[in-house]
């Protein structure tokens, strides 16, 4: 039962870290252009 | 990169010495402006198709002068370009048309962002979240956790519940509201009811320390069924993108020319009559207007479906939307853009759009029978428990149960996947699909509607008697032709080969006549009998090719059947579907079509309120009508057609009209897209069965009070699984037995790429 009191709220915080990071990506647009991001990893810019 | 070698040789030859795409002028006008002097603009370049590419154009577009930004997006295919104002728009057609990209303007508004999609995608994930964590607390409570801790599990899953219920389930909640309001249910009605119902039963039962509480039901409903309803989303966005790329046809502004003697680029929407502008070959016309000086030749094909190019000269009325083929014509304009024939077009397709009846899609009627039955169930359920026990609150618990039990989850999966799947399937196949109702609607028809020019031919004239033509001939008159825009200079540039050994001092085209080419002392012309000629013999009818006023060859010219359209019609005809041709063409090019098609009934002539009134009339008979047609003067039937298909050459607003968009030039098309709508539409009903199946099953077990929230988990979760699973077996096994070659088919030679 004391294990709870810390374990939830870890679990419960990577979680919403996660959530949170999803968001952020989102956001960033990061899923605008999938076929392109998948391409421009072999493309070399220097 | 090989992959973009075709691409640039194709480019090349299309581009004929002829700047293509969009002009300074034109990107000027529609590009954005952002602070720090610097605009933008998106263009869609269709033969974007690899990594390669992309480097090509991000490194040749860098290069540039004034260019701050360029970077290109892969998945839809568009470059967005920015650069400083101070320097003027910098060659970004003429650069991509060098690496060997074709790139147009796409239709205004097409670069918003898209909102709905963004919520969805943060709602998922939000209810993903939150079904996920509350599923585990829940996995302990059943296995067995108890009183102080299964409070503490019950209260922590209500705290996750509710931003998910507050944020994701608000989209169920809107749609639900505002069916309610306007006195109809729909889908979301009864999974608002029982999403908000489930919440607060759960929330009772935690607050009084009960054992039961069903948040992970709530949550992972919103979760199940907004991943249907994202899926459904980001298809018919894909094809909205698709077709939104699509070159636009219309004329954003043209050059207008002062009493003074300046000249200045307007946009369409300021053009005035009485207006001079000057219209350069390759353009369209911006307004209605009339000829005042200069000669040419006008391609009407896209506007009123006749196929042979229509001389005109001072004074000759033109109508907005033909292109100008082969001289530069100073017009006057007649009317304002509002007033133009696409206006007028317009209108009729609103009219025609407003006595389209309304379809209830199949989701919805399945759901106007099923809410009130459930919640009739619920209610007797809760009458009866109240009649046999007398306890309320047991009563309550099983008639929200009974509501949880059979929120339709399945139901709302089982339309959407079977579409999501069946759209994917056509876009493989090169067709878009606006709406999901179209695919339900398409399955219904028992007559099909053609019209002839750009939709059943290419609206293009093809050789027909290359092989009566000397050789030396074919290729010379090719080697001259290359120089002209005209439809049938392309023709026959395209029918030879081998016209790299022909030089020429000097290529004229005459407007309305064709074209004179000088060879040392010789004059060859290629073009009208009678001026080739120089009037001597006319008894030859066809285009002619003289050497110094003596005959060399004799061409004839027919356009050319879309690829696959006997074929299609031939199935269609099979499956028992009547088929009609109706056309804005002379009556001999359309019974042509017609008998070379075995069509019986075609009509020639028609105007586009008459193609409407035919529909119309159709539909008083009963009959449900696919129109298929490309052209501005068919967008009042596309609209008021039952369901209407479009090919990617056709005009803006055909394209926007129809509910779906073939981009391959073959018209088998039109059968695959019929074939795969009635497989989805069989595959939605067996859905539909199996989700009444599953409550057949559960509603008598919640009915007896057996339900708690692990049964209810497992039956949801069960039923959805199964219904997905019977929704994608459209998009696997079938797909490869399509008559279709497996490779990409190259971009369709649009009406444009070729005339211009």
């Amino acid at each position: 039962m004391t294990g709870l009191i810390f374990l939830l709220p870890i679990a419960l915080f990577l979680g919403a870290l996660g959530l949170a990071a999803f968001l952020w990506s989102l956001k960033s647009g990061q899923y605008e252009d999938m076929d392109g991001a998948a391409e421009r990893i072999l493309v070399d810019d220097d | 990169m090989s992959c973009c070698a075709p691409a640039a040789e194709e480019a090349l030859l299309l581009t004929g010495g002829a700047p293509k795409g969009p002009s300074r002028e034109e990107m000027a006008l529609s590009s954005r402006v952002l602070p720090g002097g610097v605009r933008q603009i998106d263009l869609s370049v269709p033969g974007i198709h690899c990594g390669g590419c992309m480097a090509n154009i991000e490194s040749g577009l860098g290069k540039l002068d004034g260019i701050e930004y360029a970077r290109v997006n892969l998945s839809t295919k568009r470059v967005s370009v920015r650069w400083r104002d101070d320097a003027g728009v910098p060659a970004i057609v003429d650069t991509l048309a060098k690496l060997g990209y074709e790139s147009h303007l796409f239709e205004q508004g097409a670069d918003e962002k898209d909102e709905t999609l963004a919520e969805l995608i943060r709602g998922l994930g939000i209810a993903g979240f939150a079904a996920a964590n509350i599923m585990l607390l829940s996995v302990s409570v059943w296995s067995g956790a108890e009183d102080a801790t299964r409070d503490l599990f019950h209260w922590i899953s209500a705290l996750i519940a509710l931003p998910a219920l507050a944020y994701s389930g608000r989209i169920f909640f809107r749609s639900a509201w505002g069916a309610l309001r306007n006195g109809r249910t729909n889908m979301d009605v009864p999974i608002s009811i029982g999403v908000l119902l489930a919440y607060g039963m759960s929330l009772y039962e935690t607050a009084n320390s009960g054992p039961h509480a069903y948040f992970d039901a709530s949550a992972s409903l919103l979760f199940f069924l907004l991943i249907g309803r994202t899926l459904d989303h980001v298809m018919r966005e894909r094809a909205r993108v698709a077709v939104k790329g699509l070159a636009r046809l219309a004329a954003r502004g043209a050059t207008v020319l002062y009493p003074d003697g300046s000249n200045a680029y307007l946009p369409v929407g300021d053009i005035k009559p009485g207006m001079q502008i000057m219209l350069a070959a390759g353009e369209r016309v911006p307004v209605d207007a009339r000829v005042v000086k200069g000669r040419s030749e006008l391609d009407c094909a896209i506007v009123s479906g006749e196929s042979d190019p229509v001389a005109v000269e001072p004074g000759a009325v033109l109508r907005a939307g033909t292109l100008n083929l082969t001289g530069p014509l100073t017009i006057e304009a007649t009317a304002v853009a509002e007033d133009s024939f696409l206006a007028e077009m317009l209108r009729l397709m609103e009219a025609a759009e407003s006595g389209r009846s309304g379809y209830r899609r199949i989701a919805d009627r399945a759901s106007a029978l099923y809410a009130p039955v459930v919640h009739l169930t619920a209610f007797l359920a809760f009458l009866g428990w109240i009649a046999i026990s007398g306890d309320a609150y047991l009563a309550i618990t099983i008639a929200i149960a009974v509501l949880i039990i059979t929120c339709p989850c399945a139901l709302g999966l089982a339309v959407p996947i079977v579409q999501v799947a069946a759209a994917r399937r056509l876009f493989e196949n090169g067709i878009m699909v606006k709406d999901g109702s179209a695919m339900e609607r398409l399955a219904e028809i028992d007559t099909v509607v053609f019209d002839k020019t750009g939709t059943l031919t290419l609206g293009m004239p093809r050789l027909t008697n290359a092989r009566d033509v000397p050789a030396a001939a074919l290729s010379l008159a090719s080697a001259i032709a290359v120089h002209s825009r005209h439809p049938i200079s392309r023709a026959l540039a395209d029918a030879a080969v081998g016209t790299g050994k022909w030089t020429f001092d000097a290529v004229e085209e005459v407007p309305g006549f064709g074209l004179e080419a000088r060879r040392g002392n010789d004059v060859y012309r290629l073009g009208r009998a009678e001026w080739a000629l120089h009037g001597k013999s006319n008894t030859a009818s066809g285009t002619i090719l003289s050497k110094n006023g003596a005959p060399q060859a004799e061409f004839r010219f027919e356009d050319q059947l879309r690829a696959g359209a006997a074929a299609a019609i031939a199935q269609l005809k099979d499956k028992g579907i009547e088929v009609e041709i109706l056309s804005g063409d002379r009556a001999e090019a359309v019974a042509n079509v017609a008998s070379a098609l075995g069509v019986d009934k075609a009509k020639a002539g028609v105007l586009p309120s008459g193609k409407v009134e035919r529909l119309e009339q159709l539909k008083a008979e009963g009959r449900k009508v696919l129109m298929v047609g490309d052209g501005l003067n068919d967008a009042p039937a596309l609209a008021a057609a039952h369901v209407s298909i479009a090919p990617a050459s056709a005009a803006d607003i055909g394209r926007s009209a129809a509910d779906f968009v073939f981009l391959r030039e073959s018209l088998s098309a039109i059968p695959l897209t019929l074939a795969t709508s009635k497989e989805a539409n069989r595959l939605i009903r067996q859905n539909l069965v199996l989700a009444v199946m599953y409550n057949a099953i559960a509603v008598p077990i919640a009915l007896l009070g057996y339900v708690t929230p692990l049964v209810a988990a497992l039956a949801m979760s069960g039923s959805s699984v199964i219904v997905i699973a019977n929704g994608l077996r459209l998009g696997t096994g079938r797909a490869a037995r399509s008559d279709k070659p497996a490779e990409p088919s190259p971009a369709f030679p649009s009406k444009e790429a070729i005339a211009s």
